[in-house]
C-alpha cells in the first residue's frame, strides 16, 4: 500500500509560525552569544571564554547537570512501585489512580512550589512532625537547601515520569511475569529480569521530559534553593533582567539549551543501548 | 495452584506496597496542605492552621487591594484563551497534513512541531524577548499570546495526531464514494471522530499557558503581568496568604474542569495512553 504524501498546505502555517517565532528568536539567541559587547556591535567569542573559563561558571553547570540527574533518580525510585501498583489495580481504581496523577501535573508549578514552602518551612508539617516526635530539639533547616528541592522537584516532576512508564508497562504481557515465576524466580528477580528491562523505553521516555523539566524548573529553583543555591536558570534571569547583560545571558541559554540537550542524547543512547543488550 | 510466599516475596511487596503508598501521599498531600492552609487565620504559613477562617479569601477578592492580582488573572486568561484558540487551529491542521503519512518527512515534521515540549523554554523565553525588543516592539499581551502559542502547540498536535493515525481510511473513502467534498467529508466525518482529541489537546494546552512561567517570565512587564509571575514575586518578597487563597481558587477549578474534561473527552484514558 501507498503512504499518504504529507500535505504541506496543511502544514504550512504551523510551520511558518515556527520558522517566525520558534527557530528565528532561537537563531537571534545564538547570535548575540557570538557577539563581544553589550550593545551588539562587535562580534567574537569572548562571552564564551568568559564563561567557561571561570570555575564557578563551569560550577553552575554541573549543579544544573547534578539536580536533574538527582530528579531523576528520585522520581525513578517511586515511579516504578506506583506503576507495578498501578498496572495490578482494577480500572475503576486505575481510574482515580490517574485522577492523583494528572491532580499534581494540572496543578501551576507555582502552586506546588508554595506548597514545599508550607512542608519545609521552619514552621512547616515537617519541622512540627519532627518535633513532636523529639527527633531534633531545634527546627530543621530545609528550605534553601538541594536536599529540600530534589525533595520538591520529586513531587512536581514525578507524574512526568509516571505516565510514560504506565503507559510502556499497561502494554506489557502479563503472561510474562507469570511465566517467570513459574520458572521459579521470586518477585524480586522477576521485577528486576522482566519488568525493568521490558519497560526500559517508557522509562526513558519520563526520565528525558523529568530531567529537562528539572534543568530548567526557574521557579522552584529560586524560591526553595534560595539565592545560596545557583543554577543555569537563575544565572539567565539575573543576566538578562537585573545585570542586563544580553550576549552573556544568551551564552547561558545556549549552554543550558546543550546542557538539556546532551541529557537527552545520554538517555536516547542509553535506551539504544539496552535494546541491544 | 499454591504459590509458597517465600521471605523474599514477601519483602518485594513491603517495599513496593510501602514506597507506592508514600508515593501516593506525595503525589497528592502538597495539594490538600495547599488548600487547608488557604484557609488558616494566621498571617504565617504555620501549617496546621491554628484555625479556619475565609479572611484570605475575603482578602482576595477586595477589589481595591488585590487589583494587581485581577489584572494579572485577566491577563493570563486572556492570553491562555487566544493562544489556546491560535494553536488550536494551527495544529490540527498541522496533525491532519501529517496523520496517515509514514513518509521520513512526516516524522521530520512531528519531530520539530514536538521540540518546544523539550528544548529548555527557559532559553526560549529569553529568545522571544530579545527578538521582539531588537525588533523594536514594545511588551504587549500580543507577544505572550505569540510565544505561548508555540509553546503550547505541541500539546495540541500530539493529542490530534494520535486520533488522526487512528482514523479507518475506509470511512473517507467511502464518504468520498458517496460523493462528498473534501470539506464535507472533513466536516461530517473527520472533525467529530477527531474532536475528543482536540478538545483534550486543547484543555491542556490552555492549563499549560495559563501556568506558563518561561515565557512570561520574560515577556511580561508591570503592565502585561500575567498570574504565575505575579504570584512567585508574592512568594518572593513577603510570603503573603493570599497566594495560598489564589492557589485555592485555582486547583478548584482544575478539579471542577478535570471532571468536565474526563466526562466530555475521556481525558483520563487519553493521558494515560
Amino acid at each position: 500500500m501507498r503512504a499518504a504524501a504529507v500535505d504541506w498546505r496543511l502544514a504550512a502555517p504551523l510551520g511558518i509560525v515556527y520558522l517566525a517565532l520558534f527557530a528565528a528568536p532561537l537563531l537571534l539567541l545564538l547570535g548575540i552569544s557570538l557577539h563581544v559587547d553589550q550593545d551588539l556591535q562587535q562580534w567574537g567569542l569572548d562571552n564564551w571564554t568568559k564563561f567557561w573559563g571561570d570555575a564557578f561558571y563551569r560550577g553552575v553547570v554541573w549543579d544544573t547537570l547534578r539536580l536533574g540527574v538527582a530528579a531523576v533518580l528520585a522520581t525513578s525510585l517511586f515511579a516504578w512501585p506506583l506503576a507495578v501498583f498501578f498496572c495490578n489495580a482494577s480500572p475503576r481504581t486505575q481510574k482515580i489512580l490517574i485522577f492523583i496523577i494528572l491532580l499534581p501535573l494540572l496543578t501551576s508549578v507555582v502552586i506546588r512550589t508554595f506548597a514545599w514552602i508550607v512542608i519545609l518551612a521552619r514552621e512547616g508539617l515537617v519541622n512540627q512532625v519532627v518535633l513532636s516526635l523529639g527527633l531534633s530539639a531545634t527546627p530543621l533547616r530545609l528550605l534553601q537547601t538541594e536536599t529540600g528541592l530534589i525533595l520538591a522537584l520529586m513531587q512536581i516532576e514525578m507524574p512526568l515520569m509516571l505516565l510514560p512508564l504506565i503507559s510502556v508497562m499497561r502494554g506489557l504481557d502479563p503472561n510474562l511475569l507469570d511465566a517467570s515465576r513459574a520458572l521459579g524466580a521470586g518477585m524480586w528477580r522477576g521485577f528486576f529480569r522482566v519488568i525493568l528491562p521490558l519497560s526500559l523505553p517508557g522509562w526513558i521516555a519520563g526520565a528525558t521530559l523529568v530531567f529537562a523539566s528539572a534543568c530548567t524548573a526557574f521557579i522552584s529553583q529560586s524560591v526553595i534553593g534560595g539565592a545560596r543555591l545557583v543554577y543555569l536558570p537563575s544565572l539567565i534571569w539575573q543576566q538578562a533582567m537585573v545585570v542586563y547583560d544580553w550576549p552573556f545571558a544568551a551564552v547561558c541559554s545556549v549552554t543550558l539549551l546543550l546542557t538539556v540537550l546532551a541529557g537527552i542524547m545520554m538517555l536516547n543512547w542509553l535506551g539504544r543501548y539496552a535494546r541491544t543488550d | 495452584m499454591s504459590q509458597r510466599r517465600t521471605f523474599a516475596d514477601q519483602s518485594f511487596s513491603l517495599v513496593f506496597g510501602g514506597l507506592t503508598l508514600l508515593g501516593l501521599l506525595i503525589l497528592v498531600g502538597p495539594v490538600f496542605i495547599v488548600l487547608i492552609t488557604s484557609f488558616t487565620t494566621s498571617a504565617s504559613l504555620k501549617f496546621p492552621p491554628p484555625e479556619l477562617s475565609l479572611r484570605w479569601y475575603q482578602a482576595l477578592f477586595d477589589t481595591t487591594r488585590s487589583a494587581h492580582i485581577h489584572r494579572a488573572a485577566g491577563n493570563s486568561l486572556w492570553v491562555a484563551g487566544m493562544a489556546t484558540l491560535g494553536a488550536s487551529i494551527l495544529a490540527v491542521l498541522a496533525a491532519l497534513a501529517i496523520g496517515r503519512s509514514r513518509r521520513p518527512a512526516a516524522r521530520a515534521l512531528e519531530a520539530s512541531f514536538l521540540s518546544p515540549l523539550i528544548l529548555p523554554s527557559l532559553a526560549y523565553g529569553l529568545a522571544t524577548l530579545m527578538f521582539f525588543s531588537l525588533l523594536g516592539l514594545r511588551p504587549s499581551l500580543t507577544h505572550l499570546i505569540g510565544g505561548h502559542l508555540v509553546v503550547i502547540a505541541p500539546f495540541v498536535f500530539r493529542t490530534t495526531l494520535a486520533t488522526v493515525t487512528q482514523l479507518e481510511p475506509a470511512l473517507l473513502e467511502s464518504s468520498a464514494s458517496l460523493g462528498a467534498g473534501r470539506f464535507m467529508t472533513f466536516r461530517r466525518i473527520t472533525l467529530p471522530l477527531i474532536a475528543p482529541g482536540i478538545f483534550a489537546g486543547a484543555f491542556l494546552a490552555f492549563v499549560a499557558s495559563m501556568d506558563n512561567v518561561p515565557v512570561s517570565l520574560f515577556l511580561s512587564s508591570a503592565r502585561t503581568d500575567m498570574l504565575p509571575i505575579r504570584m512567585w514575586g508574592m512568594m518572593e518578597s513577603t510570603l503573603d496568604v493570599r497566594v495560598a487563597a489564589v492557589s485555592g481558587v485555582l486547583i478548584l477549578a482544575i478539579m471542577v474542569l478535570m471532571f468536565l474534561m474526563d466526562r466530555l473527552t475521556g481525558l483520563t484514558r487519553r493521558m494515560s495512553l
